[in-house]
Formats: structure tokens, sequence, C-alpha cells
């Protein structure tokens, strides 16, 4: 190799290093700047030009937070929906792909189509009519009511059928001659061979519901249904501008439990979405 | 791709014919609801939800498009095609059709554009790459909600951080939020910063998909770095950016959370997109027929645009 081309590759490689840290710096000081910002005093806060570590970490924000609104009831609202709304997917998503997939009926096709159909129905034209239907049932300002309504599953169910057309013949097969029913073909050879389309599925679905500010915002109107978004915002109206201390502290304790599941699952879903969104 | 799916498919077919063992009259007769009983066990609960909470809302939409009222009075009253004389016809919703038009090329373009440039910067193999990779896709997981009330911490013109770069920049911040013009330039800056990530992930999973071959066959013909990028990069990544376009467009017609902390639609109508309108109209001025029609001519567009999109993306993209 001729020394020019090296020292090329040497500057190619210096100059793509540069990049990619601007990059990361760019993306990532919001963060850094909430989570400093949640520990600042005020007086550090309001202040120009910004500090950018604060002397002494203000702990005392997150307390603030948590006595100016119910935060606690936020979380607690927010775990019930999130998990049972996950819950309840998942179970859908399992049953309609193993039905579309390994039941022998016809007309598969069709009803395939009808689910898939529901992507394309956006959420805008479902709330009014949505929001009615949950006053009818006198769902508003209850669990049903954040839950059942956004429960039904299309995208999972993609997911989990195009995973099932791609497992082991020879190995069903031979579960089947074993005896094996639809139910335990279902739960000791799908669901185990299922595992990261499963992980893939619950990291996307926990992030949607964890994370949905509209459904929860209509149909409740009761702070103490409030989910951790929806508080979140009230949290900013009502300590308003003078106290952004404990506004910051608590939006960095609605965004920690989403940050957890996002570094511990890193791997899957960057798997899962980047590979899931290829298959489609 | 399709083809290997279609023989699997088959494959399961024919596995799925293997009859079952003893064939009386009985069990053939049993056999004539086969699969059926579970079938409908195991579908039933979902498509009920879809048929209550997706698809029955989609009609009635268009019913209370058709009618005058107020969320509460007990009577409906039919106005025909009012609602929509009334929205082509009034110029706060032309401005609402025109941000939503402004926000979605912006969000959408921009994710699709960023996202290639980091999708090409984060693929060299350099040290740390991995969490620089994982710094990128965060804000993707984080409440719309929560970062739009750091962002507004975050571009306070006083002592926010932008205020900070401007400064460095030589200049003064403006007041992006309270700015008839620019406010629409932060929320777009917002969304982009939370969802270029995505954008990103994905087309990092379709660069490591290109065999290496065709960069080795491009080489051997004499194709410099230019010339790979433009003839084997871009045209193995026309399926990827065909998806990203849709659902970018799909999920930026949706997008509330942050338009909703970070300027309430304004200053005045600003950055009032047709989702914001819509909930407005229903949940604000209780005008259901309104917000129907509006939520029917949202469904129309999107429909189109996807349409479009797939059209004019299958006509120039080769899935080979």
């Amino acid at each position: 190799m001729t020394r020019p081309t090296k020292l090329r590759r040497h500057a190619g490689r210096l100059l793509a290093s540069l990049l990619v840290t601007l990059v990361v710096i760019v993306m990532g000081l919001p963060l850094y700047w909430v989570m400093t910002g949640a520990l600042k005093t005020n007086r550090e806060i309001y202040t120009f030009p910004p500090v950018w570590i604060p002397r002494e970490p203000q702990w005392n924000h997150f307390v603030e937070a948590w006595r100016a609104v119910p935060l606690g009831r936020f979380f607690v609202n927010s775990l019930v929906t999130t998990s049972g709304a996950v819950a309840l997917e998942l179970t859908f998503a399992l049953l309609s792909a193993y039905a579309l997939v390994f039941l022998r009926v016809r007309g598969k096709g069709l009803v395939f189509s009808v689910i898939l159909a529901a992507l394309l129905v956006p959420n805008t034209v479902t709330l009014l009519p949505n929001y009615l239907t949950a006053a009818r049932l006198n769902w508003i300002n209850t669990y049903q009511g954040l839950i059942i309504p956004v429960a039904a599953v299309a995208f999972g169910v993609f997911l989990f059928r195009q995973h099932f057309l791609t497992l082991p013949r020879d190995l069903l097969d031979a579960a089947r001659l074993d005896g094996c029913g639809h139910m335990g073909l279902l739960r000791h050879v799908v669901i185990p061979l299922s595992r990261p389309v499963i992980v893939t599925f619950l990291v996307i679905y926990l992030v949607a519901h964890w994370n949905d500010f509209l459904w929860p915002l209509v149909v409740t109107n009761r702070l103490e249904w409030r989910t951790v978004p929806v508080g979140v915002a009230y949290l900013y109206q009502v300590e308003g501008v003078q106290n952004w201390g404990s506004i910051l502290a608590g939006t960095v304790m609605a965004l920690l439990p989403m940050l957890a599941v996002y570094i511990a699952a890193q791997r899957w879903i960057v798997k899962g979405i980047g590979g899931g969104a290829l298959k489609g | 791709m399709e083809h290997s799916v279609e023989t699997v498919k088959q494959r399961h077919a024919s596995w799925m014919a293997v009859p079952a063992e003893g064939s009386s009259l009985v069990t053939r007769a049993l056999r004539r609801f086969g699969d059926w009983p579970l079938f409908v066990l195991f579908l039933t609960p979902n498509l009920v939800l879809l048929l209550v909470f997706t698809y029955w809302p989609l009609l009635y939409s268009v019913y209370l498009s058709l009618m005058q009222w107020d969320l509460i009075s007990p009577v409906k009253l039919y106005v025909g095609a009012d609602n929509y004389r009334f929205l082509l016809q009034d110029s706060e919703f032309r401005e609402v059709l025109r941000n939503t038009i402004v926000f979605t090329v912006g969000t959408v373009g921009g994710t699709v554009l960023l996202g290639l440039a980091f999708a090409l910067l984060l693929d060299q193999p350099l040290r740390g790459i991995a969490l620089a990779r994982g710094v990128v896709f965060a804000p993707y997981v984080l409440s719309g909600a929560a970062v739009a009330v750091f962002w507004v911490n975050m571009l306070n013109p006083r002592f926010g951080i932008v205020a900070q770069v401007a400064s460095w920049l030589g200049t003064v911040s403006p007041d992006w939020l309270n700015h008839p013009k620019l406010a629409m330039v932060a929320v777009i800056l917002v969304a982009l910063w939370k969802n270029v990530g995505f954008a990103t992930i994905v087309y990092l999973a379709g660069l490591q998909r290109i065999p290496q071959e065709l960069y080795e066959a491009a080489t051997v013909d004499g194709a410099g770095i230019p010339d790979r990028f433009r003839f084997v990069t871009l045209p193995q990544l026309g399926p990827i950016t065909l998806f990203l376009l849709v659902v970018s467009t799909i999920s930026s017609f949706q997008a509330f959370d942050l338009i909703k902390v970070l300027t309430d639609g304004g200053p005045v109508n600003a950055t009032t997109t047709l989702l914001f309108y819509i909930w407005e109209q229903g949940f604000v001025a209780f005008n259901a027929g309104r917000a129907a029609a509006a939520a029917v001519v949202l469904f129309a567009l999107l429909a189109v645009i996807s349409f479009v999109q797939v059209r004019i993306g299958e006509r120039r993209v080769s899935y080979d």
C-alpha cells in the first residue's frame, strides 16, 4: 500500500470519529441537560451563561415534585395500564398468529387481511367515537377504559405470524406425532422457539403504552386517574416556569423506567426493531 | 424473500394435510368442523376488540361528520355535508392543513435524510460505536410529553441551552416557542431529535444486509466511494426508504404530545396540525361533527399519501 492512500485512510477515520462524536454530543446533550438540571439549585437553573455541573446536587427537587402532584398514583396507573394492555395484547397476538399459521381452516387469508387492515386506521379517526363508547360504558376514569379500547393488536399478529412461518417443520411434526395437542404445541414448542420475537414484541408494546398520551388524556379527567406522561405535562403546568427544578426532577422520574428498559434490552431492541422492520 | 416465505407456507400446508389416525364415520363427521372451533376461540377476542374499537369508530366518524352535535344533548342534528363545506371554506382549517403538511414534510424528510446519514456514520467499525448507536436511539423510547417538557426548558431564550449555543455563535436566541414562524421549526427539530434514531436503526440493519460482493464487484469495475454509494448502497436501500417514508408519514400525522406540551398549538394557530385540531374541536369546543369531519379528511389524506408513496416507490424501487 502506498503512503498517500494510507494517510488518506487515516484522515478518513479521524473525520468519521469526529463526526460520530459530534452526533453523540448533539443527541446526548439534551439527556445530560435534563438529568443535571434536576439536580441544580433554582439559582443555577435561572442563570446565564448556564451552569454545566451542579455544585451541590439538589435531591430535594424530587421530593418537591412528588409533593406538587400525586406522582406515586400516576406511576401506579401507568404500571397497571401498561402491564394490563401488554399482557392482553401478547395473549391475543400469540393465539391469533398460532391460529392463522397452524390451524387448518379455509379463509385464513381473509381473516389476516381484516386484522392487518387495522394498521391503516389512525388513532385520530377512532379517538372521538372510542371516547363516546367508553363514556357510554361508564369507563371514564377506570382501568377498563384505559386498557381495553387500546388492547386490540394488529402489528403484533403480523410479527408472530412471520416468525411462526419460519419454525422448523420437523420439530412440530415430531411433537404432533407424540400426541401433542394445539395448546401443548403452543406452550411447549412454539412459545419456547419464539423467545426473541416475544422480547421484541414486549419492548415495542411496553414503550408504546407507557408513553401513550392522547388516549389517557381523553379517557380520564380526574387527577388521580392520570398516567405518568399526562401527569408530567400537568406538573409542568402547575409548577409553571417558577420552579423548573421540581419540573425537571419529575420529568427525570418519568423518563427513568423506559430508559432502564432500554438499557436492559438494548440488544433486543436494536435487533428486533431494525430487523422486524425489514421483514415487513 | 417473498419466494422463500411462499415455500415455507407450502411446506406447512403439506404438513398439516397429514391425516390423523382412524377415520370412522363419527370422527370424519367431527372433522368436518376440524379446527374451526379452536380457530374461532383463538381469534374472537382480538377480532371483537378490533371491530368495536377500530372499524366501528371509522364508520361512526363518517356518521358523526354529517351531524351537528355538542356531545351532550340527546339529539344530533343532521346537517348533510355542512361540516365538510365549512372546513373547505374556513381559513383556519386551511392554515391547519398547511401546518400539517409543513410538519409532515419536515419531520419525515428530516428523519429519513438524517437517519441515512447517521446510519452511514454509525456503520463504521470505530471504537465505542455501540455506545454511539445506543445514544442515538435512546430518545425514541422516551415519552413525548416528558421530552417536550425538558425541551421547553432547553429552548428558553434567557437561560436555556439553546441561548448558550446562540451566544457561542455570536447571536441572541429568539423566543422559539412564541415566535409565529419559528415555533413550527422548533417543534420539528424536537420531533427530529426524538425520532431520528428509529430511521437510523432501520437503515443500519439495511446496510448490514447489503451483500459485500456487490461492493467488491463495483470496486473491480473501478467505482470509487461516491459511485459505490450511488449505484450499490442507495438502490439496495430503496425498499427500506419506502417503508420508512410510509411509516413516518403515518406517525407524523399522529403526533400530539410534543405539540400539546411545547406550544399547545400556538402561538395563535401556528403549530396546530390536523390531529391537534380534531382534539380541540372534539374535546375543547365540543363540536363533534366538525371534529369527525376533520378526522375523515385526515384519514382520506393519509390513505391517498400512503397509496401514492407505495405506487411511486414500487415503480422506482427494485426489490431484487
